[in-house]
């Protein structure tokens, strides 16, 4: 099916920066995340040829084309539809998709919905920041309620959705959070989507300086990081604060997570929730934990890996094949069913 | 129409008639597709030529005894060239008043009717909407009634077999078929060797409905007919000598695409999203997974469609297909597979339109769609198959002109084509010329952008190869290096060579043939798609008559034969028939500056053979 394919020397990340101007404005999050993962790709165990990025429309969907790989910048939230047709032609390749919060969760809402459920093997980066930039700022549908924007300058009144909740809800099996500045958090989480077989997504929190500046000043500042981001490890209790003295429990009467002190009111290390990314219930309530009154989850919040669907697909065809012997005749097809000669 | 010349004419227990027309009508629920299917095989078999038109509601199971539940299936067949359904039913098959009303109206005054009085019951006639029971009003009289008690035969024939009421009375559809295939010398065989394969498992339900259709079979043989109708002989028509199948349009397409796949060397993937009548291509290749070949029902139309083009981008060839209205939500997709240049065949089904309009029926109104029906300058190559066996040419020319020009292609077909079955001479697969694609594997001065000088198509250098890593997308791209440009120059530059690109296919495309007739004349009907079989039989009954048309079927729509212009220009006038309300004649009339007059027809209904022989009169009458 392939070209003859090549083990990578030793690659850098300039050997997967492309010769195009980067034409984000200045201060974008998206500087920090190509960046990133500019330099995680040579550390993947992948020919470099085998790598294919693609994306829809919007600021974070020009990604692509400053990629030093296989990219195809398509259109308004259909990314993930165009990267399932390319994975299925060819499961071999190693296909990310860049979207954004428009994009994904907007006008591409429902195939971001089918390819997560479907569990295409396909890396789903979501770059947030909560607006529409390339068309010049309109709230998004990740906005928060009275996001002031040109068409709702009074404004929104439309509830947000929260992009992990979505997909954990769709039946995603791998979701997880990460933020555009933190390169040290994002790399391992990357590697762990990459790994992941099926399809695996990635909310990533990303500053418009443009249009949306500061909307994550508070998990993005240093000095407060400690009490406004829950660090998720498997198997460790979900602690956070300056001392790692609060912490997340479950309340068994409301069944709600609730923020503890430990040493307060005889909480103790054992009242404290452990990270289990394998159970679904606890992931989603993760992912509904939100500022102010919560840190907010940065990690893997759920990965339960299963059978990917092209490689089903292909199971699915092998075992036909392995009944109809090969190779398909078109002669033999046409032939099929009822014939009858005339003389 | 001859069956009933001869009811007339003769006593002998042979009549010969050289065609006929049968329609099966009935409850949706009431097997008549089927009944249909059986019966058209047992005629092919017999060596007939035939052609057949299934007509069936847009409801799964209307309410029984429901005028809009009303399902039939006609099969015209006969011992000369047979090209439509037919005209006028000579044979109605009528399982309930309901049947009876919506169908009586096509029947031949003197024609056969088979009714079962046993749903002759007030409730039925008071839902089907008479007044009174036309079994016995006389209201009939005007036709040869032969009224059963079908129903209770049947339930008496298959008593043996131990079937609860509900089951028994299903079996009423053979019993029916028995008693057709008594009265036209049809062999049961082939029918009752697909019962035993069909209910192999329940040999019971088998039995009991292979002892309808004998049962209905030796009503014919031993009962007193009371029109004194008897076996009829339809002689074997002079066909050319060869192995046959039968095929709808949809099957034949199916193949059609698995065998340009193969032509191509490539890998299709084929994505699609239910709807009517374009599903049963989707069924067909997911049945069909020997052969390279991936299917995919995607979420929604557009969905179908990214994944086609992500499939092509992947190098291979991605294939989608709906009917109008689904066709409407690939339209940005396809813009976006003529901005990138990659292959891509669509197929659309037509049907009744607009909106969902009527899903079930056939129209030819999408070729203004399939033309212009994108944003901005994005012309692409249009094709039209003229019959259920062209279908399968069309998908190969379609694969062909897509892989060779890296383009999206549009193959037309309709629902007509579809669904309706016809003999297929079935042919040697290994006459066809491949064309093998090949991708770019040379990394020496590559661009994405590098094109074929002869043919202008894109270079296709596929993901997985080294060296010729490269983005493509939808924003405009430097003539020269591919890369994202937005120079006016330039895209003046991108937008006439995607044209040239286009037009220049006229050249790799057959000239226009006459189909029937001479090159010039007074008058050519010039049709295309499924209008083939009403205009061929049309201009030859009117030949016969002496007059001076001739018949020429366009396939390739856009870009148009480069011969087409003068070819039409020698003939003095220009009629164009159309399921629509007059699309291929606008771009006839533009294209060419010709007076081209129009013939349209959009009643969900395939144009009957004496309206085109009307037109000709008219078209050659006028001064």
């Amino acid at each position: 099916m392939n070209a003859p394919q090549t083990v990578p020397q030793k690659l850098t990340l300039k050997d997967f920066s492309s010769d195009q101007e980067v034409r984000w404005c200045p201060g974008c999050g998206d500087y920090a995340i190509l960046k990133t993962i500019q330099k995680l790709m040579p550390e993947l165990d992948v020919p470099k040829e085998n790598m294919v990025f693609i994306s829809g429309i919007g600021c974070s969907s020009r990604f692509p084309y400053y990629m030093e790989t296989y990219g195809f910048h398509t259109i308004h939230g259909r990314a993930p539809a165009i990267a399932s047709g390319v994975k299925l032609a060819n499961p071999e390749l190693d296909v990310w998709v860049i979207t954004g919060d428009g994009d994904g969760l907007s006008i591409g809402g429902n195939h971001l919905m089918h390819a997560l459920r479907r569990n295409i093997n396909l890396q789903i980066l979501m770059f947030n920041n909560e607006i529409y930039g390339l068309t010049k700022g309109q709230y998004s549908p990740t906005s928060k309620v009275g996001t002031r924007s040109p068409s709702t300058p009074d404004g929104s009144v439309d509830l947000p959705l929260r992009p992990c909740t979505f997909a954990l809800g769709v039946g995603a099996r791998f979701v997880a959070r990460s933020i555009d500045t933190e390169a040290k958090q994002m790399t391992p989480v990357l590697e762990r989507a990459h790994e992941h077989q099926g399809a695996s997504f990635v909310e990533i929190y990303q500053n418009c300086p443009v249009y949306n500046d500061g909307i994550f000043d508070y998990i993005k500042d240093k000095k407060n990081a400690a009490n406004t981001r829950l660090m998720l490890e498997h198997g460790q209790p979900l602690l956070f604060g300056e001392d790692n003295q609060l912490g997340i429990r479950l309340d068994p009467k409301s069944l709600k997570l609730e923020v503890v002190t430990l040493g307060e009111n005889g909480i103790g290390l054992d009242d404290i929730l452990v990270h289990d990314e394998t159970s679904k219930v606890k992931a989603q309530m993760l992912a509904d934990l939100a500022a102010p009154d919560f840190p907010e989850p940065i990690g893997v919040l759920y990965c339960n890996p299963a059978d990917s669907y092209e490689m089903d697909v292909y199971a699915q065809r092998d075992q036909v094949r392995s009944k109809t012997g090969a190779p398909a005749d078109i002669n033999a097809l046409l032939r099929g069913g009822h014939t009858w000669t005339v003389e | 129409m001859s069956v009933v010349e001869d009811i007339s004419r003769t006593q002998s227990d042979q009549n010969v008639v050289s065609d006929v027309v049968i329609r099966f009508a009935g409850d949706s629920g009431d097997g008549m597709q089927l009944t249909g299917n059986n019966f058209t095989e047992a005629t092919a078999l017999y060596g007939n030529d035939l052609a057949t038109f299934p007509d069936f509601p847009a409801e799964i199971r209307a309410p029984a005894g429901a005028t809009f539940g009303v399902s039939a299936f006609q099969i015209y067949f006969g011992s000369e060239d047979v090209t439509t359904a037919g005209d006028d039913v000579d044979v109605l098959v009528a399982m309930n008043p309901a049947a009876l009303i919506t169908n009586l109206k096509d029947l031949v005054k003197g024609g056969v009717v088979v009714v079962d009085s046993d749903a002759f019951t007030d409730k039925n006639l008071v839902r089907a909407g008479y007044k009174g029971n036309p079994l016995e009003d006389g209201s009939l009289d005007a036709y040869r009634l032969i009224s059963i008690e079908i129903t209770k035969q049947v339930v008496e024939a298959v008593k043996p077999y131990g079937l609860t009421h509900k089951f028994a009375v299903r079996c009423k559809n053979m019993w029916t078929l028995g008693l057709m295939m008594w009265l036209f010398d049809r062999s049961r065989d082939a029918t009752i060797s697909g019962l035993r394969k069909k209910f192999a498992s329940k040999p019971e339900i088998a039995d009991a409905n292979v002892a309808a259709l004998n049962a209905g079979h030796a009503y014919g043989e031993t009962a007193e007919l009371p029109t004194g109708v008897d076996i009829y002989r339809v002689p074997r028509a002079d066909v050319p000598p060869g192995l046959y199948r039968n095929t709808t349009g949809s099957d034949a397409l199916a193949y059609g695409l698995l065998a340009g796949g193969q032509l191509a060397g490539l890998p299709i993937v084929f994505a699609s999203y239910p709807i009517t009548p374009a599903s049963s291509l989707l069924h067909t290749l997911s049945a069909n997974k020997q052969f390279d070949v991936v299917t995919f029902q995607a979420e929604d139309e557009i969905a179908a469609a990214c994944a086609a083009v992500g499939a092509s981008f992947a190098g291979s060839l991605g294939v989608t297909s709906s009917s109008g209205p689904g066709i409407s939500l690939k339209g940005e997709t396809i813009s976006l597979a003529c901005a990138t240049e990659l292959p891509l065949v669509i197929v659309n089904t037509q049907r009744g339109g607009p909106s969902t309009g009527l899903p079930t029926k056939t129209e030819q109104s999408d070729l203004n769609q399939a033309l212009f029906g994108r944003h901005a300058d994005t012309t692409l190559p249009v094709i039209a198959a003229a019959t259920s066996a062209d279908c399968f040419d069309m998908a190969i020319e379609a694969v062909r002109i897509a892989t060779r020009f890296m383009t999206p292609v549009i193959l037309l077909s309709d629902g007509y084509l579809a669904n309706a079955s016809e003999p297929w001479q079935v042919p040697d697969f290994s006459d066809y010329e491949p064309f093998p694609v090949s991708f770019e594997t040379s990394t020496e001065g590559f661009t994405p952008a590098r094109r074929d000088p002869e043919t202008l198509a894109r270079v296709w250098a596929k993901p997985g190869t080294p060296g010729l890593e490269h983005r493509i997308g939808g924003i405009e791209k430097d003539y020269d290096s591919g890369d994202i440009s937005y120079e006016p120059e330039n895209h003046q530059k991108m937008t006439d060579v995607r044209k040239a690109k286009i037009d220049g296919i006229a050249k790799f495309i057959p000239e226009q043939t006459v189909d029937q007739g001479n090159d010039s004349g007074k008058l050519v009907v010039v049709g295309w798609g499924s209008t083939y079989g009403a205009i061929r039989q049309g201009v030859k009954r009117a030949r016969a008559e002496g007059l001076d048309v001739s018949h020429v079927h366009v396939r390739y729509m856009w870009p148009l034969p480069a011969n087409l212009g003068d070819l039409l220009a020698r003939f003095d006038k220009v009629l164009i028939p159309e399921m629509n309300t007059g699309q291929f004649v606008e771009v006839i009339r533009s294209r060419f500056m010709i007076d081209a007059r129009r013939l349209n027809k959009v009643s969900g209904q395939p144009f009957k053979i004496r309206e085109i022989q009307k037109a000709i009169k008219e078209q050659l009458e006028e001064k």
